[in-house]
């Protein structure tokens, strides 16, 4: 374990913090905690080789994008410690899930809890759909099918020059619908790219519904055994699973890990919103309100709001938080 | 007679990728058609095939960035930026990965069509943040690109030239740079790539006729020295005429135009160009006098910018270099 806690703590912990934010906002990428929670603490506490964050726990303001003579730039590669050539890579491909990996650093003690209070405020570069300045980010992944790619291209050269540290790539499955996935898979297998390594969370939920209702895409084990690389299905909420697939043999091929998750795990109540679970807002203050403690009974926690929270207030429509992508 | 150079890329992207280890060989498929195909059968460990599969080629060669490699992208310049557009931005343009994307085909070169011409890329790589863009309109350029290019912090778009390449000139590209052609006083002429080889061929008809012709030839679009222009238009009398192997909408026309206005210039301009229109496939000499594009739409700007007719027939002119269509040099038409 690369911290003290255990892994299901953890993943414990993500879900909770991203509760109690999308709670306070009137929002968020609740479904996502609920499905991913599992990989991304298993990935930080166990799997992943990193070291130490370069980058202040605080993080600093959002210092310009990429420019001639922007000094000042960098990465959120720094919360996942120096690019040695004996560590590895994490890119989170679909940007959208950075909440849930803000959380994540956050439960292994790479960002400070503080840092959730900077998402999505102007000048921040806590961004709500990572950036590749926030917290955790490497590359930029907003639109999907670009993170697996990328992550080819690193391993591909990490491999030339002798590198030891494995490059990972956290995907969702919305993304087999875009071409570029599969171009991916055809490049590695084609150039024998075996340190890569992929873990999809596969909810089978995008930003319309479900995706057997928007674009089903089948058998995705099946798909990625016929393009030549080596999957492997579990229940991504089974962390012996989990540990067991990534020491499936791969030679020659990368391994893509097919985690199979519900959107709602952890809070049954959220299934009430299904199939729309793909931003949760609440649409009254009732709602939220009845929500909360829903929720808060199935994780366990104290149903009483925080003094933090806005008191009840009687049936009017919510104000805050922008529907997100 | 103009010397002619058979595929000056080849000798000289291996020259450069043997000195410098950090530089890959990508290729989408069209290995022979970008002049890399001896480069492969060489040296097969600095080669890449990445297929025809654009959208990963553009992400991947970011990766590859980003473990410290320089990629040298090979391709048509028309599929390094239509179908991979949203890859170039997120993956190459924006963290300002040392990708060169080698565009083979820019324009009217080619035969192939609407699909294969490159005819608004100038447009579009003028308006992403963080890119650099060279266009080679000989076999010196052409031989040179390659250094240029890889001297350059962040990703660079480079129309190429490839088969039977004419030499021009005798100096390399320096980045930055224009090339100053002829000094006359009457009217400053724009030109780039293998419009740079009409707008010559016209040049002693209309000296002949009296008319005196400021040239000059750019080689670096972007970034863009707007001073050293403005000078040089400074030094005319009538005007400015510049002629394009692209739309006139966002190439060096509108380059030209937007100094002009940005400073206060007065003076007439003349755009020659694709005038929003595709083209069809075709000769390159018939399909440049076809869209006006080649040495005697420049010298009918000129009568025009001057209100005189010369009486300048294509005899007048310089014999034009007619490519054969198949060649040693070349693997196929297209």
């Amino acid at each position: 374990m690369n911290t003290d806690k255990s892994t299901e703590a953890l993943a414990f912990g993500i879900r909770r913090r991203v509760f109690e934010h999308s709670i306070r906002n009137n929002g968020g990428y609740l479904s996502q905690a609920c499905s991913a929670a599992e990989q991304l603490a298993w990935l930080y506490n166990e799997q992943l080789r990193l070291g130490a964050p370069t980058l202040p726990p605080v993080p600093l303001p959002f210092a310009g994008v990429p420019a001639p003579g922007n000094h000042a730039y960098r990465t959120g590669a720094g919360y996942h410690g120096p690019a040695e050539p004996s560590l590895d890579r994490l890119f989170i491909a679909p940007a959208h899930y950075a909440l849930v990996a803000y959380a994540a650093l956050i439960e292994v003690g790479r960002l400070a809890p503080e840092a959730l209070d900077q998402f999505n405020q102007d000048g921040s570069s806590v961004e709500m759909i990572g950036a590749e300045h926030s917290p955790g980010m490497e590359v930029h992944n907003g639109t999907l099918g670009i993170g697996l790619s990328t992550g080819a291209g690193l391993a591909w050269g990490r491999r030339r020059k002798g590198e030891t540290g494995a490059v990972w790539v956290f995907m969702s499955d919305g993304e087999v619908q875009e071409g570029q996935t599969w171009e991916a898979v055809q490049s590695c297998v084609h150039h024998g790219i075996d340190n890569l390594y992929a873990i999809m969370d596969v909810n089978a939920q995008q930003c319309d519904g479900a995706m057997s209702a928007v674009m089903d895409v089948g058998d995705l084990k099946a798909k990625f055994v016929s393009f030549g690389a080596v999957a492997v299905e579990i229940d991504g909420h089974d962390l012996a699973a989990m540990r067991v697939a990534a020491q499936t043999p791969h030679p020659g091929r990368p391994l893509i890990i097919l985690a199979r998750t519900c959107p709602y795990q952890g809070m049954p109540s959220l299934k009430s919103r299904f199939p729309r679970l793909h931003y949760v807002r609440f649409k009254s203050e009732d709602e939220r309100e009845s929500m909360r403690r829903a929720i808060a009974a199935e994780l366990g926690l104290n149903a009483e709001p925080a003094s933090s929270q806005p008191g009840r207030q009687e049936t009017s429509p919510a104000t805050t938080a922008a529907k997100g992508d | 007679m103009v010397e002619m150079v058979a595929r000056p890329y080849a000798a000289a992207f291996e020259a450069h990728a043997l000195a410098h280890p950090e530089v890959l060989c990508l290729s989408a498929d069209l290995t022979s058609s970008c002049e890399i195909d001896g480069f492969r059968d060489r040296h097969p460990e600095r080669f890449l095939s990445l297929g025809m599969a654009e959208q990963n080629l553009m992400s991947f060669a970011g990766g590859l960035g980003l473990a410290g490699f320089r990629p040298f992208i090979h391709s048509f310049g028309v599929f390094l930026y239509r179908r991979p557009y949203d890859q170039l931005i997120a993956s190459v343009a924006y963290p300002r990965r040392a990708v060169r994307l080698m565009g083979f085909l820019p324009g009217l070169t080619t035969p192939g069509g609407m699909t294969h011409q490159a005819i608004e890329d100038i447009a579009v790589m003028r308006s992403i943040p963080n890119m650099t863009i060279l266009e080679s309109g000989d076999a010196t350029e052409v031989e040179s690109l390659c250094a240029a290019a890889d001297t350059i912090d962040g990703p660079v778009y480079c129309r190429v030239l490839r088969g039977l390449v004419p030499r021009l000139f005798a100096t390399p590209i320096r980045v930055g740079e224009m090339r100053v052609l002829s000094e006359g006083s009457d009217i400053l002429v724009l030109t780039a790539g293998i419009a740079t080889e009409e707008a010559l061929r016209a040049r002693a008809a209309l000296a002949h006729a009296g008319v005196s012709i400021r040239h000059l030839h750019l080689h670096t679009i972007k970034p863009f020295d707007a001073h050293a222009l403005l000078d040089q238009i400074a030094s005319v009398q009538h005007g400015v005429i510049t002629l394009e192997n692209h739309v006139i909408e966002g190439g060096i026309g509108s380059l030209c135009a937007e100094i002009m206005a940005d400073h206060g210039v007065g003076k007439p301009l003349r755009r020659l160009g694709l005038r929003d229109t595709f083209a069809h496939g075709g000769s390159r000499a018939y399909l440049l006098r076809y869209y006006g594009l080649n040495a005697m739409a420049l010298v009918g700007a000129v009568e025009s910018l001057l209100g005189e007719h010369f009486g300048v027939s294509e005899a007048d002119l310089e014999a034009a270099r007619v490519d054969a269509v198949h060649s040693d040099a070349k693997a196929e038409a297209l």
